[in-house]
């Protein structure tokens, strides 16, 4: 069975004066039904354009030059707008970083959610309204009936994040990008969020793609996880191979930035220096600059992390299969 | 909300009072109407009852109490010129200029926020830039000066459009007004649109600072991975938000578009309360002058209530009672 969602070799550039930023440069993974997929980096790596790039929601100067993203085998790049808005908050939802910015402060929660609803069915207010509350429900927010007729400024954070995700579900959706979803959410809510999230993709059998840097996230929550850096993947595989026995040395090196108990008292390690200008990024590999196990081998291009377990390096930290 | 309006008009008469006194004492500056109304051939006798008849004979204090006294009981004083009741007088011209205003206003929305909703949506088009550029001209130019042209350009020229006066007025509602008549609606369009041009390009920069600041903010971003059509995301969720400073200076103008009124209502004599003005001031006809300003000020501080009050239904964030505290 195709898997609900498959991008293959995804390039989205951005078209600026200084000259074309390649933020996504063939990037290519897939997310079964009910699986969920970690994409990890650092800021900038790209993680979040590829996100917005499987919504079909790159504003210019961004543009997807190639690849392919099929949702249940039919491609989204290049597809109608009208088509492909159809999908969008119907078969595949979108999540926000910011619970604070994604719900408009002027409008109602009630009519924010039915409308919604009515973009994708011909239902009347009623039945739609009913499905909000439903929602609501879903997600653990007491007493929905009343905070429906709220406005977004009436909730908190965390609250704000959970009538975000219950408009994600309102379609029953087949595929969910969350894009750094609990990143602006304290811990005991991140935790609340995260069982909750993980639960529906099990009931619901809907596939998710958990955009984040943060790696215990993903330990929790993750069924595979693709490392991004620089607009591409340097490391794929099931959580358990890349968080146990890491490949790719920048991945070790994010494994090892982890604050721990273990290691109090002593410097808390880090990966020397920032992620180069997408701009200009050097030959080779894109980390070997701030790689400690670099040489002559890293100038040339490193292989390509291909099948379910894979690392973009000329000498892996680990044996990969 | 009810203490919000209790506690707005306290302040109101505060401002009102204040402003009666700067009124009063600054039109007593500006020139001795004596010398005007009476001829230069009246004997000692003469002057001196019409001093006493139009009350100049008591000093300044004195008349300032009497006229607050007559103020507060809806007395604003009689004019020296016409002999009826100021109030009157203004209350006869003010429909003109209201309708001038109100339409002015209109057209200002009605066109400006159109066309900077699009330079902002396209702000790279050429369609986009041409009102961009035109709006540095409705800025930039003199008021009488297009008024001139317009006149020339649809009255001389093409003689499509009325240059000078108020139409006929019909009846609606019992509202009387010459918005009801075509010929009323002929003869106020071009003095409405030569009002209106400022505040069209004042809407135009304002509307597409909006829409600029807006469509990159991530709830436009989430309205559309909703899948909500452009239509409903620009007209409904952009648009909502950039009413909001939309309001306050659309309001804000109603006051000053009334008071720039003279310019215009003089260039079209257009029959309204800034002739009036205009013509008072040469006169030196003191209740006048003070009546016309405290209304104005009344209706400033009607207009600010008024937006306030649009203020907090348009954006839920706002709370009256915490205002103006």
């Amino acid at each position: 069975m195709a898997a609900t969602l498959e991008v293959r070799n995804l390039q989205t550039h951005f078209h600026t004066k200084a000259g074309v930023l390649r933020a996504v440069d063939g990037v290519s993974f897939e997310v079964g039904e009910g699986k969920i997929l970690g994409l990890v980096g650092e800021s900038g790596s790209g993680k979040s354009v590829t996100g917005f790039s499987i919504m079909g929601l790159v504003d210019p100067p961004g543009r997807i030059v190639g690849g392919e993203v099929l949702f249940k085998g039919k491609n989204i790049v290049g597809m109608a707008e009208d088509e492909i808005r159809s999908l969008r908050g119907n078969r595949i939802a979108m999540i926000f970083q910011d619970p604070m910015m994604t719900l408009n402060p002027v409008l109602k929660v009630e009519t924010q959610m039915i409308e919604a609803v009515q973009a994708h069915e011909n239902v009347d207010r009623k039945t739609a309204w009913a499905r909000a509350r439903d929602a609501l429900g879903q997600v653990g927010i007491p007493s929905p009936e009343e905070r429906l007729a709220s406005y977004p400024h009436q909730f908190s954070g965390g609250m704000r994040q959970r009538v975000a995700i219950a408009i994600a579900l309102l379609n029953k959706p087949d595929l969910i990008v969350a894009d750094e979803p609990t990143t602006a959410l304290d811990v005991t809510i991140q935790g609340q969020i995260l069982y909750e999230v993980q639960k529906l993709a099990r009931v619901t059998r809907t596939a998710l793609i958990w955009i984040t840097h943060d790696l215990s996230v993903v330990a929790s929550l993750a069924d595979e996880v693709c490392v991004m850096y620089a607009g591409r993947i340097v490391e794929r595989g099931s959580v358990d191979d890349v968080l146990d026995k890491p490949a790719h040395p920048y991945t070790a090196g994010l494994i090892g930035s982890v604050p721990s108990r273990n290691a109090r008292g002593r410097p808390l390690t880090q990966i020397p220096g920032v992620m180069p200008s997408m701009l200009n990024l050097p030959s080779g590999c894109a980390f070997r600059m701030r790689c400690q196990y670099a040489d002559d081998a890293c100038t040339k291009t490193p292989p390509e992390p291909i099948g379910k377990r894979g690392v973009r390096c000329v000498r892996p930290l680990a044996e990969v299969a | 909300m009810t203490v919000f309006i209790i506690r707005r008009l306290m302040q109101s008469s505060l401002v009102l009072l204040l402003m009666s006194l700067l009124v009063f004492f600054g039109v007593f500056a500006i020139g001795d109407p004596i010398e005007i109304f009476i001829a230069p051939d009246a004997d000692q006798a003469e002057r001196a009852r019409a001093i006493a008849a139009l009350g100049l004979d008591k000093p300044i204090w004195e008349q300032y109490v009497m006229f607050v006294a007559n103020a507060v009981a809806g007395d604003l004083g009689r004019s020296f010129v016409f002999n009826i009741p100021s109030i009157e007088l203004i209350l006869q011209r003010m429909p003109a200029t209201l309708e001038l205003a109100i339409v002015a206003v209109a057209l200002s929305v009605v066109l400006g926020v159109p066309l900077g909703m699009y330079a902002g949506y396209k702000p790279d088009g050429a369609v986009a830039k041409t009102i961009m550029a035109g709006s540095i001209f409705g800025f930039s130019l003199p008021s009488f000066w297009v008024g001139l042209m317009l006149i020339l350009i649809f009255a001389v020229e093409l003689g499509w459009l009325p240059s000078t006066g108020r139409g006929e007025v019909g009846t609606f509602l019992g509202i009387q007004s010459s918005i009801f008549t075509f010929n009323g609606l002929k003869h106020l369009l071009l003095p409405a649109l030569n009002l209106a041009l400022f505040n069209i390009s004042l809407v135009i920069r304002l509307t597409r600072a909006g829409m600029r600041e807006n469509l990159p903010m991530d709830y436009v971003k989430f309205a559309r991975a909703k899948g909500l059509s452009k239509r409903r995301v620009i007209l409904v969720h952009v648009l909502k938000n950039i009413l909001i400073p939309i309001v306050t200076v659309v309001g804000l103008e109603i006051g000053s578009v009334i008071a720039f009124a003279v310019v215009t209502e003089t260039i079209f004599a257009w029959p309204g309360m800034g002739k009036l003005i205009i013509d008072s001031i040469n006169n030196l006809d003191r209740p006048v002058i003070v009546a016309y300003l405290m209304i104005v000020v009344l209706m400033f501080i009607v207009i600010n209530l008024v937006v306030d009050i649009l203020y907090s239904i348009l954006d839920p964030r706002v709370r009256l009672g915490d205002m103006g505290k």
